[in-house]
């Protein structure tokens, strides 16, 4: 199993952020991945990345963000890391509560972890670790 | 500066606004900025609008997308109009389903069943 991480890094803008994503998406091509895999990858990383640019960088575009990424034909292991104070996961709202299912913001992180097999946040709540098993 | 109506193709059936959306990718924020935009300005043109979106081209969807959607069908609300949305890839219809908007839209599986029930006459809305 490879242990290697390639590394990324991209300025706090949505158009910086967009030369990530076919770099991830060509290596789980490269080793087989169903198209649903590349789906909820695809997904789960645009996801990642909003949150790092929005509420961890607040979109400052000094500011980068930093994503590693380590792929096998086993499993995909993704890395997005911003420069923020970082957050406390169990403090996110539940979008799928009545009173929050009308709110237009708050579903990222929940498709994140629909998507995902692991997803998971550092201590300081800054870096988000997703995996992605290839089945 | 980019044409007006770039990113969707817009089109009338016996009074409901039929938008398909010509991107595959609903993705990023560029591109959802620009159609949250189109699609404001299309409800906000005609009151008590029925509008069906059609998403037979769209194979990605973020969740800023579906806020873009909430928003649309309040304002869709506040204007006392009719907000449906058809032809959902079943990855997508995954999305809807995980965050229960399936439950919060009008959802039809083609753009016929969709206009038979918007269209007076031709049958009874589904909630």
């Amino acid at each position: 199993m490879a242990t290697h991480f390639s590394t990324l890094m991209t300025r706090s803008s949505p158009a910086s952020a967009r030369r990530v994503e076919p770099r991830v998406l060509d290596e789980l091509r490269r080793y087989g991945y169903t198209e649903q895999a590349i789906f909820a990858v695809r997904l789960a990383l645009e996801e990642a990345l909003a949150n790092a640019i929005h509420h961890g960088n607040h979109g400052d575009a000094n500011k980068r963000v930093r994503v590693e990424y380590c792929i096998d034909d086993q499993r995909a292991v993704i890395r997005v890391c911003d420069e923020g104070e970082g957050f406390t996961r169990c403090v996110v709202p539940d979008p799928t509560r009545p009173e929050n299912l009308e709110k237009p913001t708050g579903r990222g992180i929940m498709l994140m972890e629909a998507f995902m097999n692991e997803v998971r946040w550092n201590d300081r709540g800054n870096q988000v670790e997703m995996v992605k098993r290839n089945e | 500066m980019e044409p007006a109506q770039a990113h969707l193709d817009v089109e009338r059936h016996d009074g409901v606004v039929v938008v398909s959306f010509l991107d595959r990718k609903i993705l990023d924020e560029l591109n959802i900025a620009r159609i949250e935009e189109e699609l404001f300005s299309l409800v906000d043109s005609e009151v008590k609008i029925r509008l069906l979106l059609d998403f037979a081209n769209v194979e990605h969807l973020s969740s800023r997308a579906l806020g873009t959607l909430i928003s649309l069908m309040k304002r869709v609300r506040g204007q006392q109009g009719e907000l449906a949305l058809c032809h959902i890839a079943p990855r997508i219809f995954d999305v809807f389903q995980i965050t229960r908007l399936d439950r919060s839209f009008q959802i039809f599986p083609g753009r016929e069943q969709a206009l038979a029930a918007m269209t007076p006459g031709q049958g009874p809305a589904t909630t």
